[in-house]
């Protein structure tokens, strides 16, 4: 519901990943990291929810 | 207009005078026209100050909780709508008040108008409203307008199904006819149809006037911690300014705390004096404890709230 909450609030879906790993599946946590990250760098760089702290 | 309100106004005077309770929330007169306020009464020689109309868009149960009920209080009898009443069944499953703290005086409600829309109407400051079933009359020194109530109902009275309380220890009327919808969620599916940054746009132009008062957070049943993560200043969860990204920050996580909880009793709009539709953030919630666990909060004392149990059946195929 969060993540739905995110996306209705214009969040890229692709930005918002949940998963559940144990510390003994390291192989899953590089997985997940993985297409996570592919999936974040083919959006590029977020504009939503971040401060601009130079103005 | 037979608006229940001699009834409320007798059950709470023989509830006091038996003792039955130590107290009787209600809705009293405002200051001003088409205000009202809430009241705590303890004299049955008081009952005539309370009134129910169309403009009691506060939500009473936000008046019994905040923890006060954990204090060794008497019994306490609240004058309830729908909405109300669904708010008072959120308080005794989330163990903030016991059933037999509060007697329920439910009110079959026939939804409440938004201030808003009728002040649009007049250039000048409203100095008089009567309302007579449907027909509300309203002036000021310049005019006055004859306006129907179901023209200018608040939006979520309009897709409001719970008017009549599901929970009651007395009612104080006849039960009114509920509603069904085709499309109880349009407003919500018509921000889902825009494409992110659209959507993003029309979020930050929903909250870009909000002055952090927390007008909308204080007069909501649900808001009743202690420390509110807005006001915590260590950790400080979210800047306190008007930075948008902070502003954005208070809003999701605001209504998120909300999920499976919302009663859309619009306490939240009606309180806001920046007139921002915050309810834009819940409803979401709401259709989707709706669609994904069946859900609608403040119905049933013995069932839990979606997120507060676990069932092999919940949506899980957002984790990877
Ligand atoms: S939300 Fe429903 S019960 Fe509450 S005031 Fe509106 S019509 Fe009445
Ligand atoms: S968030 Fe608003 S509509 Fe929902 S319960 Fe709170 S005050 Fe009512
Ligand atoms: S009541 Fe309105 S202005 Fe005040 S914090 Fe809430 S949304 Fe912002």
């Amino acid at each position: 519901m969060m993540g739905n909450l995110l996306e209705q609030m214009g969040v890229d879906r692709d930005r918002i990943h949940f998963s559940w790993i144990s510390s003994a599946e390291a192989t899953k946590f590089v997985d997940v990291v993985k297409e996570i990250s592919d999936k974040v760098r083919a959006l590029g760089p977020n504009k939503k929810f971040v401060k601009d702290y130079i103005k | 207009m037979d608006t229940c309100i001699e009834k409320i106004r007798a059950i709470g005077a023989d509830l006091l005078a038996e003792g039955t309770v130590e107290k009787v929330i209600g809705f009293a007169n405002g200051s001003i026209p088409m205000a009202t306020r809430p009241v705590a009464l303890t004299s049955e020689k008081d009952m005539d100050k309370l009134v129910f109309n169309s403009v009691c868009g506060l939500n009473l149960a936000n008046y019994v909780s905040k923890n006060s009920l954990s204090k060794k209080e008497g019994k306490i009898a609240v004058v309830a709508k729908g909405c109300d009443a669904r708010n008072l069944v959120t308080h005794i499953v989330e163990n903030q008040i016991s059933r037999d703290q509060i007697y329920i005086i439910g009110v079959p409600c026939t939804g409440m108008v938004d201030k808003r829309k009728i002040a649009a109407l007049f250039e000048d400051e409203i100095t008089g409203f009567e309302e007579d079933n449907d027909t509300l009359t309203v002036s000021s020194p310049s005019k006055t307008e004859t306006v129907k109530k179901s023209d200018v109902l608040r939006h979520n009275c309009r897709v409001c199904t719970h008017r009549n309380p599901p929970v009651y220890d007395v009612m104080a009327g006849e039960p009114v006819e509920e509603q069904t919808l085709d499309q109880p969620y349009e407003d919500v599916d018509q921000i889902a149809a825009m494409d992110p940054d659209a959507r993003w746009a029309y979020f930050e132009k929903l909250t870009e006037n909000c002055i952090r008062c927390y007008a909308c957070r204080n007069a909501c049943p649900l808001c009743y911690c202690p420390t509110c993560f807005v006001d915590e200043s260590g950790p400080q969860w979210v800047g306190k300014g008007q930075n948008e990204t902070d502003v954005t920050t208070f809003h999701f996580l605001r209504a998120f705390h909300c999920a499976g909880r919302c009663t859309d009793c619009g306490a939240c709009v009606e309180a806001c004096p920046m007139g921002i539709n915050v309810r834009d953030f819940t409803r979401k919630l709401n259709k989707d404890a709706l669609e994904l666990f069946g859900w609608e909060a403040g119905l049933d004392l013995d069932k839990r709230p979606p997120l507060d149990v676990y069932s092999p059946n919940d949506p899980n195929d957002f984790i990877k």
